[in-house]
C-alpha cells in the first residue's frame, strides 16, 4: 500500500490554514435531536437587552428597523426604550420608514439617544417635531431604491438591525406570514427587511411566533441572522393590516381612473405579456377595475406586477389576468394572503426592486406605473414628502424609482383638494424629477410630458383632449387663488436625496406661527 | 339649445361648495343646481348666492345649466328666478308644476328678470317638472304653456306620494305618469326626463330603469350622483349598426346637395325628414359617446 504523505502534496504545495491536516481529535458527534438543538443551540433570547449586549452596539452606530408592521408596530418603540435605559447616545436610526406610531422617537432625539435619521418618510407628531427643528442634523430622506443601493454600497452601513417577523425558527429563518402556525398576526412581504438582513453586520429578529424548523417558506434566511428575540407581542394586527382595501367610490377618483385606463389603452403599453404597478391611492388602484375591463375585451394578461401590493392586484392574478407578482410590501390583508397561498406571487427585496445600479432591477422592466402626487410643477416634478404648509408629512417609498423605471410614468391627482391647487408652478420639495414624469391625469384635464413627442402623437390619435401643464397650473389658480407663501427659517431639517444618493432638494425648518402657539 | 341631448341631467345640490365648484368635469350632459328640496329653509339665501356667484366665475364648459328653483308663487321662488336670470342660466326648471298658470307665473317672472337686467328676451328657457296627479292630467297642456319649454320631466316621489302608493322596483305605478308626460313633451316637441333612481347601491336595478324608460322613448334622466352617468351613457350608445346606417343617410343627404338634387335616394328607400333627424340623432348620441 502506498504511503500517502499529506504534508507535501505535489503541485500543491504544504497545507495551509485553509486546508490543516484532519484530526480525529477534533471531531465531536452531536447526537442531539432537532428538538433539542432548537432548545440548547437556538440563536434564541427572551430579552431585548440581553439581545444589544451581544450584538456589541455602541454609542455612535447605525441601527435599523422596517415598517412592514405599518400604524401597527411596536418593534421599534420597544427596541428604542431599551437602548434609552441602557444608556445609548448618539446613534444614526436608518428605517426603511417611520410612521404616526413611531412619535416616541422625539423623546428619544431630545435625550440624545438619536442624533441623526434616516427614513424613506416620516408621518405624525414625529414628522410635526422634524418640520418644526427636532433635530440638529437633517435627516436624510431615500427611496426604497435609494436606501437599498445606499446599504449595499456602504453610504448606509447598518451595525445592528431589529426586524419584527410575524415567525421565526430558532434558527432565524423568519418570515410575514406562516404556513402552518398561524398566530394572527401577518405581514405579507418582508421586503424591506431583505436588504438589511443581508447587509447588516448583525441582524436581531424580534417575533411573537415561534415556530418549528424549518420555517418555510421564509422572506430571511438563518444563514443572516445572529439572534432571535421572543417578544410577548410585535403589533398591533389592526394596525399592521388594515382589511381589503375597498375600491372608492369617490366621484372624482373614478373619473380619473377611467380616464386613467382610457390613456394606458391609447398609448400603446396595453399589450400581451406588459407589466404594471399601482399604488394603494383610491383613483390609482380603481383604474385596475377599468383596465380589467378592457384586459378583457383585448384578451390580453399581463407577465407582472410589481410593488406594494393590494387586493386589487390579487383579484386580477387570481383571475389569471396577471401571471405573476413581486411583492416588495403586502399593503392588505389579502395581498399578505395571496403570498402565503399563490405561488406565483413572490417577495422581493428592496434591492431586487427598485436598486438604481443594477439593470435588472424590477422597476426597470415596468411598462406603465400609476402613482399619486401632492403637488406637480409646471416641469413636471413631484412632491410626495411636503404638504402645502411645509411640513413633512409623506414619503418617498418608490416614487423615484418606478417613475425612472417604468416605461410610461403617470402621476393621478385632482386639480385641487379643498382649497388648495395640486398643479402648481414650483412644488414645495422636489421629490421625483420632471424629466422621469411622464404624463399628469387629473380631474380636469390632461398634461403630457413635452419630451414625450412618441406620447404625443400616440394620445393625439385618440379621443382623449390633451392640454398643457401650465393650463391646468393656470385653471387650478382661477378656482382657489394662490396661497399665502410659507415662510421657512435658515436651518435645513430634511436632504432629500435622489436614488443614486445625489442630492435633489433640502426641506427647511418652518417658521412657528401664531396658530401653533395657541 | 333645440337638438342638444339631455341624456343625463345631474342634480348638485346648491348649497354644496365642493360639489359646485367643479361638477362640469363629469359627463353629464346637464348640471342641475338645486336650490329646492335639498336646501333647508335656513339655506335658503346662501344657496341661491353661491349658485348666482358660481355662475358668474366658473366655465362650465358645453354643459346645459339648469337651476330648480322653489315655488313660483313664493318670494323665494321670484328672488331665485331674479338672481338666476341675472347670472345667465340656461334654464329654470320649475318643480311641482301642476297648471298652465305656474309655468305662466315663471315665465312672466323672467321676462321681468330679462328686462331688469338687459337680457335678451326669451334667452331664458324653461323645464317643468310634473309631480302630482293634477300636474300629470295637464301634462299636454303645460307642455305647451311657453315657447321657452325646452322639456318636461317627472318627478315620482311625490308623484306616487299624491297617488297613495309608493315606489316599487317594477315601476309599473308610474306607467301612466310617464306614458302621459312622454306623449305632452312629443306632442309639444320638447324634451322628456325620467325621474332619478335614488338607492344608488341597486346598480342593477338602476340599469334595467334606464333600459325601460329608453324603450319608452324619453330622452334621459335626471341623476343623483356621477356614479350614474356612464351607465345611462352606455346604454344610450348607439349600436354600429345604427351609427353606420345614419352616416349612409346623412352621406347620402350631402351627395344630393351637391348635385343639387332634390329628391333623396337611399339603396332605393326615399330618405325624408323623419329619416333625417333620426339619423342626425344617432349621430349626435354616437359622437358624444365618443364612437365616431
Amino acid at each position: 500500500m502506498k504511503s500517502k504523505d499529506k504534508n507535501n502534496i505535489p503541485k500543491f504545495g504544504n497545507l495551509s490554514n485553509s486546508h490543516p491536516l484532519f484530526t480525529n481529535e477534533k471531531i465531536f458527534k452531536d447526537t442531539k435531536s432537532c428538538i433539542e438543538r432548537e432548545e440548547y443551540e437556538s440563536k434564541v433570547l427572551y430579552d431585548i437587552k440581553d439581545a444589544i449586549i451581544k450584538s456589541k452596539l455602541t454609542d455612535g452606530m447605525t441601527i435599523s428597523f422596517h415598517h412592514h408592521f405599518r400604524d401597527g408596530d411596536y418593534v421599534l418603540n420597544l427596541v428604542m426604550d431599551v437602548i434609552a435605559n441602557m444608556g445609548f447616545k448618539n446613534l444614526t436610526l436608518a428605517s426603511s420608514s417611520l410612521m404616526s406610531t413611531h412619535s416616541s422617537l422625539i423623546q428619544h432625539v431630545k435625550n440624545g439617544v438619536i442624533t441623526r435619521i434616516e427614513t424613506s418618510g416620516l408621518r405624525g407628531e414625529l414628522a410635526k417635531a422634524v418640520s418644526k427643528g427636532l433635530l440638529d442634523i437633517p435627516v436624510v430622506f431615500r427611496s426604497h431604491g435609494g436606501r437599498a443601493y445606499a446599504i449595499k454600497n456602504g453610504d448606509i452601513k447598518i451595525d445592528v438591525a431589529f426586524l419584527g417577523a410575524p415567525s421565526c425558527d430558532s434558527f432565524g429563518n423568519a418570515n410575514g406570514y406562516s404556513r402552518d402556525h398561524d398566530n394572527g398576526i401577518i405581514c405579507g412581504s418582508l421586503g424591506y427587511a431583505k436588504t438589511d438582513a443581508q447587509y447588516a453586520n448583525c441582524v436581531i429578529i424580534l417575533t411573537d411566533n415561534l415556530v418549528p424548523f424549518p420555517n418555510l417558506p421564509a422572506g430571511i434566511y438563518q444563514s443572516n441572522v445572529d439572534y432571535v428575540v421572543k417578544v410577548d407581542s410585535i403589533g398591533n394586527p389592526n394596525g399592521i393590516m388594515s382589511g381589503a382595501t375597498r375600491f372608492t367610490k369617490n366621484p372624482k377618483e373614478l373619473l380619473i381612473a377611467e380616464t386613467t385606463a382610457e390613456i394606458i389603452e391609447a398609448s400603446g403599453v396595453l399589450k400581451d405579456g406588459f407589466s404594471l404597478q399601482m399604488g394603494s391611492g383610491g383613483a390609482s388602484l380603481a383604474s385596475a377595475r377599468f383596465l380589467k375591463e378592457k384586459m378583457i375585451k383585448k384578451g390580453i394578461k399581463a407577465n407582472f406586477a410589481l410593488g406594494g401590493i393590494t387586493k386589487a392586484i390579487v383579484n386580477l392574478h387570481e383571475e389569471g389576468l396577471i401571471k405573476k407578482i413581486l411583492d416588495v410590501q403586502s399593503f392588505d390583508l389579502e395581498a399578505a394572503k395571496s403570498l402565503k397561498n399563490n405561488r406565483f406571487h413572490q417577495q422581493v427585496s428592496a434591492y431586487y426592486y427598485a436598486s438604481p445600479n443594477n439593470p435588472g432591477s424590477a422597476v426597470n422592466q415596468l411598462d406603465l406605473v400609476i402613482l399619486s402626487a401632492l403637488e406637480v410643477d409646471v416641469n413636471f416634478n413631484v412632491n410626495v414628502l411636503t404638504g402645502s404648509d411645509g411640513m413633512i408629512r409623506g414619503a418617498i417609498g418608490g416614487h423615484q424609482d418606478t417613475s425612472a423605471g417604468a416605461s410610461l410614468s403617470i402621476i393621478v391627482c385632482p386639480l385641487t383638494r379643498g382649497r388648495i391647487a395640486s398643479i402648481v408652478d414650483k412644488v414645495n420639495t422636489i421629490v421625483t424629477p420632471g424629466k422621469t414624469v411622464d404624463i399628469v391625469i387629473t380631474d380636469q384635464g390632461v398634461a403630457v410630458n413635452p419630451n414625450r413627442i412618441d406620447l404625443i402623437e400616440k394620445l393625439k390619435k385618440s379621443s382623449i383632449n390633451i392640454t398643457s401643464i401650465e393650463s391646468l397650473r393656470d385653471k387650478a389658480l382661477t378656482l382657489v387663488g394662490k396661497g399665502q407663501d410659507i415662510e421657512y427659517s435658515d436651518k435645513v431639517v430634511g436632504i432629500v436625496t435622489y436614488r443614486d444618493g445625489s442630492v435633489i432638494d433640502l426641506i427647511y425648518q418652518v417658521k412657528e406661527s401664531v396658530d401653533d402657539e395657541l | 339649445m333645440g337638438n342638444r341631448l339631455r341624456r343625463t341631467m345631474m342634480f348638485v345640490p346648491g348649497n354644496n361648495p365642493g360639489m359646485v365648484k367643479d361638477a362640469y368635469i363629469y359627463k353629464c350632459d346637464s348640471i342641475m343646481f338645486d336650490l329646492e328640496d335639498s336646501v333647508a329653509l335656513s339655506e335658503k339665501d346662501a344657496a341661491r348666492y353661491l349658485v348666482y356667484n358660481a355662475l358668474r366665475a366658473i366655465d362650465y364648459g358645453e354643459k346645459e345649466l339648469v337651476v330648480r328653483i322653489n315655488d313660483v308663487r313664493s318670494d323665494c321662488g321670484k328672488m331665485d328666478i331674479r338672481a338666476m336670470v341675472a347670472s345667465k342660466i340656461d334654464v329654470i326648471r320649475l318643480a311641482k308644476t301642476e297648471t298652465v298658470d305656474d309655468v305662466l307665473i315663471c315665465e312672466k317672472e323672467i321676462e321681468k328678470a330679462e328686462a331688469e337686467f338687459n337680457i335678451q328676451k326669451g334667452s331664458t328657457k324653461m323645464m317643468a317638472a310634473i309631480e302630482s296627479a293634477l300636474g300629470v292630467l295637464n301634462a299636454k297642456d303645460i307642455a305647451f304653456a311657453s315657447e321657452r319649454l325646452v322639456a318636461i320631466a317627472l318627478g315620482a316621489e311625490d308623484y306616487v306620494t299624491d297617488m297613495k302608493t309608493k315606489r316599487y322596483k317594477d315601476a309599473q305605478e308610474l306607467f301612466f305618469a310617464r306614458s302621459m308626460i312622454l306623449h305632452a313633451a312629443r306632442a309639444a316637441k320638447i324634451d322628456a326626463l325620467d325621474t332619478v333612481f335614488s338607492n344608488l347601491h341597486d346598480e342593477e336595478g338602476f340599469i334595467n330603469e334606464v333600459k325601460f324608460i329608453k324603450k319608452l322613448g324619453f330622452d334621459g334622466k335626471s341623476i343623483i350622483n356621477p356614479r350614474q352617468i356612464e351607465p345611462v351613457i352606455n346604454i344610450y350608445e348607439p349600436t354600429q349598426d345604427e351609427i353606420d346606417d345614419a352616416i349612409d343617410v346623412i352621406d347620402a343627404i350631402k351627395e344630393a346637395n351637391e348635385k343639387n338634387s332634390g329628391v333623396i335616394n337611399l339603396n332605393g328607400k326615399m330618405v325624408d325628414r323623419p329619416i333625417v333627424l333620426r339619423a342626425q340623432r344617432i349621430i349626435d348620441l354616437a359622437k358624444a359617446s365618443r364612437l365616431i
